[in-house]
Protein backbone atom coordinates (compact mmCIF):
# COMPACT_ATOMS: atom_id res chain seq x y z
CA UNK A 1 0.00 0.00 0.00
CA UNK A 2 1.34 3.39 -0.93
CA UNK A 3 -0.11 6.72 0.14
CA UNK A 4 0.26 9.45 -2.49
CA UNK A 5 -0.20 13.02 -1.29
CA UNK A 6 -2.61 14.95 -3.53
CA UNK A 7 -2.73 18.36 -1.82
CA UNK A 8 -4.95 20.23 -4.19
CA UNK A 9 -8.46 21.59 -4.16
CA UNK A 10 -11.30 19.27 -5.02
CA UNK A 11 -12.64 21.91 -7.40
CA UNK A 12 -9.25 22.83 -8.82
CA UNK A 13 -10.52 22.62 -12.41
CA UNK A 14 -13.38 24.99 -11.61
CA UNK A 15 -10.97 27.28 -9.75
CA UNK A 16 -8.60 27.32 -12.72
CA UNK A 17 -11.36 28.50 -15.08
CA UNK A 18 -12.59 31.00 -12.47
CA UNK A 19 -9.09 32.45 -12.18
CA UNK A 20 -8.96 32.85 -15.97
CA UNK A 21 -12.34 34.59 -15.94
CA UNK A 22 -11.22 36.86 -13.11
CA UNK A 23 -8.12 37.84 -15.07
CA UNK A 24 -10.26 38.59 -18.14
CA UNK A 25 -12.70 40.67 -16.08
CA UNK A 26 -9.76 42.56 -14.63
CA UNK A 27 -8.19 43.12 -18.04
CA UNK A 28 -11.41 44.60 -19.43
CA UNK A 29 -12.40 46.45 -16.28
CA UNK A 30 -15.58 44.43 -15.74
CA UNK A 31 -16.98 44.27 -12.21
CA UNK A 32 -18.56 40.84 -11.81
CA UNK A 33 -20.99 40.17 -8.95
CA UNK A 34 -22.50 36.79 -8.04
CA UNK A 35 -25.98 36.93 -6.44
CA UNK A 36 -26.91 33.96 -4.29
CA UNK A 37 -30.01 33.15 -2.20
CA UNK A 38 -32.63 30.50 -1.49
CA UNK A 39 -35.30 30.11 -4.17
CA UNK A 40 -37.80 32.95 -3.93
CA UNK A 41 -35.78 35.43 -1.87
CA UNK A 42 -35.94 38.00 -4.63
CA UNK A 43 -32.75 37.86 -6.68
CA UNK A 44 -34.60 38.41 -9.94
CA UNK A 45 -36.70 41.21 -8.43
CA UNK A 46 -33.57 42.91 -7.14
CA UNK A 47 -32.04 42.67 -10.60
CA UNK A 48 -35.23 44.06 -12.18
CA UNK A 49 -35.14 47.07 -9.88
CA UNK A 50 -31.44 47.50 -10.52
CA UNK A 51 -31.68 47.36 -14.31
CA UNK A 52 -34.64 49.73 -14.19
CA UNK A 53 -32.48 52.28 -12.37
CA UNK A 54 -29.31 51.90 -14.44
CA UNK A 55 -28.72 53.96 -17.54
CA UNK A 56 -27.97 52.88 -21.08
CA UNK A 57 -24.39 54.06 -20.74
CA UNK A 58 -23.90 51.78 -17.74
CA UNK A 59 -22.89 48.89 -20.00
CA UNK A 60 -24.40 46.11 -17.89
CA UNK A 61 -25.08 42.49 -18.74
CA UNK A 62 -26.80 39.72 -16.81
CA UNK A 63 -26.36 35.96 -16.70
CA UNK A 64 -29.21 34.28 -14.90
CA UNK A 65 -29.13 30.65 -13.80
CA UNK A 66 -31.99 28.24 -13.27
CA UNK A 67 -32.46 24.51 -13.37
CA UNK A 68 -35.25 24.83 -15.92
CA UNK A 69 -37.13 27.55 -17.91
CA UNK A 70 -36.14 30.83 -19.50
CA UNK A 71 -38.58 32.74 -17.28
CA UNK A 72 -36.03 34.90 -15.49
CA UNK A 73 -34.28 35.92 -18.69
CA UNK A 74 -37.66 36.90 -20.18
CA UNK A 75 -38.35 39.08 -17.11
CA UNK A 76 -34.93 40.72 -17.27
CA UNK A 77 -34.76 41.27 -21.04
CA UNK A 78 -37.48 43.95 -20.78
CA UNK A 79 -34.82 46.41 -19.68
CA UNK A 80 -32.92 46.08 -22.96
CA UNK A 81 -29.58 45.15 -21.48
CA UNK A 82 -27.92 41.96 -22.72
CA UNK A 83 -29.34 39.03 -20.72
CA UNK A 84 -28.65 35.34 -21.10
CA UNK A 85 -30.31 32.44 -19.35
CA UNK A 86 -28.13 29.58 -18.16
CA UNK A 87 -30.30 26.50 -17.84
CA UNK A 88 -28.36 23.94 -15.82
CA UNK A 89 -30.71 21.03 -16.55
CA UNK A 90 -30.62 19.71 -13.00
CA UNK A 91 -27.44 21.07 -11.51
CA UNK A 92 -28.16 23.09 -8.37
CA UNK A 93 -25.46 25.75 -8.89
CA UNK A 94 -23.56 27.59 -11.60
CA UNK A 95 -19.93 26.69 -12.22
CA UNK A 96 -17.13 28.62 -13.88
CA UNK A 97 -17.32 26.63 -17.11
CA UNK A 98 -20.98 27.59 -17.58
CA UNK A 99 -20.04 31.24 -17.20
CA UNK A 100 -17.15 30.89 -19.65
CA UNK A 101 -19.41 29.22 -22.21
CA UNK A 102 -22.19 31.76 -21.93
CA UNK A 103 -19.81 34.71 -22.18
CA UNK A 104 -18.31 33.37 -25.40
CA UNK A 105 -20.24 35.62 -27.77
CA UNK A 106 -20.20 38.76 -25.62
CA UNK A 107 -17.35 41.22 -25.90
CA UNK A 108 -16.07 41.97 -22.42
CA UNK A 109 -14.64 45.28 -23.62
CA UNK A 110 -18.24 46.42 -24.13
CA UNK A 111 -19.12 45.78 -20.47
CA UNK A 112 -18.49 47.49 -17.15
CA UNK A 113 -20.72 45.39 -14.94
CA UNK A 114 -21.67 41.72 -15.13
CA UNK A 115 -24.38 40.55 -12.76
CA UNK A 116 -24.73 36.82 -12.27
CA UNK A 117 -27.89 35.42 -10.71
CA UNK A 118 -27.03 31.99 -9.35
CA UNK A 119 -29.47 29.08 -9.06
CA UNK A 120 -31.67 29.44 -5.96
CA UNK A 121 -29.71 27.49 -3.35
CA UNK A 122 -27.75 28.58 -0.29
CA UNK A 123 -25.41 25.60 -0.19
CA UNK A 124 -23.61 24.50 -3.36
CA UNK A 125 -23.19 27.92 -5.05
CA UNK A 126 -20.94 28.92 -2.17
CA UNK A 127 -18.35 26.29 -3.21
CA UNK A 128 -18.10 27.31 -6.87
CA UNK A 129 -15.97 30.33 -7.68
CA UNK A 130 -17.26 32.03 -10.83
CA UNK A 131 -14.45 34.56 -11.10
CA UNK A 132 -16.61 37.22 -9.44
CA UNK A 133 -15.22 40.22 -7.56
CA UNK A 134 -17.78 39.63 -4.82
CA UNK A 135 -20.62 37.38 -3.79
CA UNK A 136 -23.84 38.96 -2.58
CA UNK A 137 -26.31 36.97 -0.50
CA UNK A 138 -30.02 37.84 -0.50
CA UNK A 139 -32.20 36.84 2.45
CA UNK A 140 -35.88 37.69 2.66
CA UNK A 141 -37.86 38.38 5.82
CA UNK A 142 -40.22 35.48 5.13
CA UNK A 143 -37.32 33.14 5.89
CA UNK A 144 -35.82 32.48 9.33
CA UNK A 145 -33.53 35.03 10.96
CA UNK A 146 -31.24 32.11 11.93
CA UNK A 147 -30.42 31.33 8.30
CA UNK A 148 -26.91 32.82 8.58
CA UNK A 149 -26.20 30.34 11.37
CA UNK A 150 -27.69 27.42 9.46
CA UNK A 151 -25.89 28.19 6.21
CA UNK A 152 -22.75 29.95 7.46
CA UNK A 153 -20.58 29.34 4.42
CA UNK A 154 -22.41 31.62 2.04
CA UNK A 155 -22.78 34.40 4.61
CA UNK A 156 -19.11 34.06 5.45
CA UNK A 157 -18.05 34.32 1.81
CA UNK A 158 -20.39 37.13 0.74
CA UNK A 159 -19.37 40.77 0.93
CA UNK A 160 -22.92 42.06 1.23
CA UNK A 161 -26.18 40.84 2.73
CA UNK A 162 -29.33 42.19 1.09
CA UNK A 163 -32.28 41.76 3.44
CA UNK A 164 -35.24 41.81 1.08
CA UNK A 165 -39.04 42.12 1.39
CA UNK A 166 -38.87 44.51 4.35
CA UNK A 167 -42.35 45.75 3.36
CA UNK A 168 -43.60 42.46 4.90
CA UNK A 169 -41.98 43.09 8.30
CA UNK A 170 -45.25 44.13 9.99
CA UNK A 171 -46.86 40.85 8.99
CA UNK A 172 -44.16 38.30 9.77
CA UNK A 173 -42.41 37.35 13.02
CA UNK A 174 -38.98 38.17 11.62
CA UNK A 175 -36.52 39.91 13.92
CA UNK A 176 -34.44 41.92 11.47
CA UNK A 177 -31.90 42.99 14.09
CA UNK A 178 -31.36 39.35 15.13
CA UNK A 179 -30.87 38.43 11.46
CA UNK A 180 -28.23 41.15 11.08
CA UNK A 181 -26.58 40.08 14.31
CA UNK A 182 -26.48 36.43 13.18
CA UNK A 183 -24.96 37.43 9.85
CA UNK A 184 -22.25 39.40 11.66
CA UNK A 185 -21.61 36.52 14.04
CA UNK A 186 -20.68 34.41 11.03
CA UNK A 187 -19.04 37.28 9.16
CA UNK A 188 -17.88 40.04 11.49
CA UNK A 189 -18.32 43.48 9.95
CA UNK A 190 -20.53 42.21 7.10
CA UNK A 191 -22.18 45.00 5.12
CA UNK A 192 -25.98 44.86 5.15
CA UNK A 193 -28.67 46.71 3.20
CA UNK A 194 -32.39 46.40 3.89
CA UNK A 195 -34.64 46.70 0.87
CA UNK A 196 -38.10 46.13 -0.49
CA UNK A 197 -38.10 45.44 -4.20
CA UNK A 198 -41.86 45.93 -4.12
CA UNK A 199 -42.03 49.42 -2.61
CA UNK A 200 -38.51 50.51 -3.55
CA UNK A 201 -37.68 51.20 0.07
CA UNK A 202 -33.93 50.90 0.75
CA UNK A 203 -33.04 50.45 -2.90
CA UNK A 204 -31.15 53.72 -2.78
CA UNK A 205 -28.71 52.16 -0.26
CA UNK A 206 -28.28 49.14 -2.51
CA UNK A 207 -27.56 51.34 -5.54
CA UNK A 208 -25.12 53.38 -3.42
CA UNK A 209 -23.29 50.18 -2.46
CA UNK A 210 -23.21 49.10 -6.10
CA UNK A 211 -21.97 52.53 -7.23
CA UNK A 212 -19.28 52.53 -4.57
CA UNK A 213 -18.14 49.06 -5.64
CA UNK A 214 -18.05 50.12 -9.28
CA UNK A 215 -15.95 53.19 -8.51
CA UNK A 216 -13.55 51.20 -6.31
CA UNK A 217 -13.20 48.54 -8.99
CA UNK A 218 -12.56 51.12 -11.68
CA UNK A 219 -9.77 52.79 -9.73
CA UNK A 220 -8.26 49.40 -8.92
CA UNK A 221 -8.24 48.45 -12.60
CA UNK A 222 -6.75 51.83 -13.56
CA UNK A 223 -4.05 51.47 -10.91
CA UNK A 224 -3.01 48.02 -12.07
CA UNK A 225 -3.02 49.20 -15.70
CA UNK A 226 -0.72 52.16 -15.05
CA UNK B 1 -22.99 15.18 -6.51
CA UNK B 2 -20.73 17.65 -8.32
CA UNK B 3 -18.19 17.48 -5.51
CA UNK B 4 -18.25 13.65 -5.47
CA UNK B 5 -17.78 13.67 -9.22
CA UNK B 6 -14.82 16.03 -8.95
CA UNK B 7 -13.20 13.77 -6.36
CA UNK B 8 -13.61 10.74 -8.63
CA UNK B 9 -12.29 12.66 -11.63
CA UNK B 10 -9.22 13.60 -9.62
CA UNK B 11 -8.73 9.95 -8.62
CA UNK B 12 -8.90 8.86 -12.26
CA UNK B 13 -6.48 11.58 -13.33
CA UNK B 14 -4.03 10.67 -10.57
CA UNK B 15 -4.24 6.95 -11.36
CA UNK B 16 -2.75 7.57 -14.80
CA UNK B 17 0.48 8.42 -12.99
CA UNK B 18 0.52 5.10 -11.14
CA UNK B 19 0.34 2.28 -13.69
CA UNK B 20 0.07 -1.23 -12.31
CA UNK B 21 -1.81 -0.12 -9.22
CA UNK B 22 -5.42 0.39 -8.24
CA UNK B 23 -6.84 2.98 -5.81
CA UNK B 24 -8.05 1.84 -2.37
CA UNK B 25 -8.85 5.02 -0.55
CA UNK B 26 -9.07 8.72 -1.28
CA UNK B 27 -8.78 11.25 1.53
CA UNK B 28 -10.46 14.66 1.47
CA UNK B 29 -10.32 17.57 3.89
CA UNK B 30 -13.52 19.50 4.45
CA UNK B 31 -13.73 22.69 6.44
CA UNK B 32 -16.78 23.17 8.62
CA UNK B 33 -17.45 26.40 6.70
CA UNK B 34 -17.21 24.71 3.31
CA UNK B 35 -20.96 24.02 3.06
CA UNK B 36 -20.39 20.34 2.41
CA UNK B 37 -22.54 17.83 4.21
CA UNK B 38 -20.40 14.79 4.94
CA UNK B 39 -23.23 12.31 4.78
CA UNK B 40 -24.53 13.71 1.50
CA UNK B 41 -21.04 13.57 0.01
CA UNK B 42 -20.58 9.99 1.16
CA UNK B 43 -23.97 9.01 -0.22
CA UNK B 44 -23.24 10.55 -3.64
CA UNK B 45 -19.76 9.06 -3.68
CA UNK B 46 -21.05 5.54 -2.93
CA UNK B 47 -23.80 5.90 -5.54
CA UNK B 48 -21.36 7.02 -8.21
CA UNK B 49 -18.80 4.25 -7.74
CA UNK B 50 -21.33 1.42 -7.77
CA UNK B 51 -20.76 -1.01 -10.60
CA UNK B 52 -17.69 0.86 -11.81
CA UNK B 53 -14.00 0.00 -11.71
CA UNK B 54 -13.76 2.17 -8.57
CA UNK B 55 -16.38 0.21 -6.65
CA UNK B 56 -13.95 -0.76 -3.85
CA UNK B 57 -12.71 2.79 -3.36
CA UNK B 58 -13.06 4.11 0.17
CA UNK B 59 -13.66 7.74 1.03
CA UNK B 60 -11.82 9.21 4.01
CA UNK B 61 -13.13 12.53 5.31
CA UNK B 62 -11.21 14.79 7.66
CA UNK B 63 -13.22 17.69 9.03
CA UNK B 64 -11.28 20.90 9.66
CA UNK B 65 -12.59 23.36 12.24
CA UNK B 66 -12.79 27.10 11.67
CA UNK B 67 -9.59 28.66 12.99
CA UNK B 68 -8.87 32.33 13.56
CA UNK B 69 -5.69 34.27 14.24
CA UNK B 70 -5.80 37.25 16.58
CA UNK B 71 -4.50 40.40 14.92
CA UNK B 72 -3.52 41.84 18.28
CA UNK B 73 -1.66 39.05 20.06
CA UNK B 74 -1.16 36.53 17.24
CA UNK B 75 -2.87 33.71 19.10
CA UNK B 76 -4.46 31.03 16.89
CA UNK B 77 -7.61 29.31 18.08
CA UNK B 78 -10.60 27.20 17.07
CA UNK B 79 -13.85 29.16 16.74
CA UNK B 80 -16.80 27.52 18.46
CA UNK B 81 -20.41 28.68 18.29
CA UNK B 82 -19.39 31.58 16.05
CA UNK B 83 -17.53 33.19 18.91
CA UNK B 84 -14.55 34.73 17.10
CA UNK B 85 -13.24 36.65 20.13
CA UNK B 86 -9.62 35.85 20.98
CA UNK B 87 -9.63 33.61 24.08
CA UNK B 88 -6.23 34.97 25.10
CA UNK B 89 -6.64 38.76 24.89
CA UNK B 90 -10.41 39.11 24.22
CA UNK B 91 -9.82 41.12 21.05
CA UNK B 92 -12.51 40.98 18.39
CA UNK B 93 -9.98 41.71 15.67
CA UNK B 94 -9.36 38.19 14.48
CA UNK B 95 -9.13 36.81 10.97
CA UNK B 96 -10.13 33.46 9.63
CA UNK B 97 -7.14 31.32 8.63
CA UNK B 98 -8.84 28.00 7.90
CA UNK B 99 -12.16 26.23 7.91
CA UNK B 100 -13.35 26.46 4.33
CA UNK B 101 -11.15 23.68 2.95
CA UNK B 102 -12.42 21.46 0.19
CA UNK B 103 -9.23 19.65 -0.62
CA UNK B 104 -7.92 16.34 -1.82
CA UNK B 105 -5.43 15.14 0.77
CA UNK B 106 -4.14 11.75 -0.38
CA UNK B 107 -4.76 8.65 -2.43
CA UNK B 108 -3.85 5.15 -1.27
CA UNK B 109 -2.90 2.83 -4.08
CA UNK B 110 -2.10 -0.88 -4.10
CA UNK B 111 -0.14 -2.84 -6.66
CA UNK B 112 -2.11 -5.37 -8.66
CA UNK B 113 -1.34 -8.89 -7.47
CA UNK B 114 -0.78 -7.81 -3.86
CA UNK B 115 -2.62 -9.90 -1.28
CA UNK B 116 -6.40 -9.64 -1.53
CA UNK B 117 -6.48 -9.09 2.22
CA UNK B 118 -5.88 -5.43 2.82
CA UNK B 119 -7.41 -4.19 -0.43
CA UNK B 120 -9.66 -2.24 1.86
CA UNK B 121 -7.92 0.08 4.24
CA UNK B 122 -8.66 -0.65 7.86
CA UNK B 123 -8.91 3.01 8.79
Amino acid sequence: MERVPLERKVLSENDRIAAELRARFQEHGVLCLNLISSPGSGKTSLLERTLETLLRRDRVAVLTGDIQTENDAVRLKRFRFPVKQITTGGTCHLDARMIERHLADWKLEDLDLLLIENVGNLVCPSSYDLGEAAKIVVLSVTEGEDKPLKYPSIFFKSDLLVLNKIDLLPYVPFDIEAAAENARKVHPGMEIVKVSCLTGNGLHEWMMWLGERRRAHKSLVQQSAS
Amino acid sequence: MGIANSVLEAVRTEMRLHPGTYPCKVGVRIGEMAAIDQEALRFCFEAMIQETDLEALELGIEVCPRRHRCQVCGHEFVVRDYDSRCPQCASLQTTCISGDELELAYLEVEEYGASAVGTKSTQ
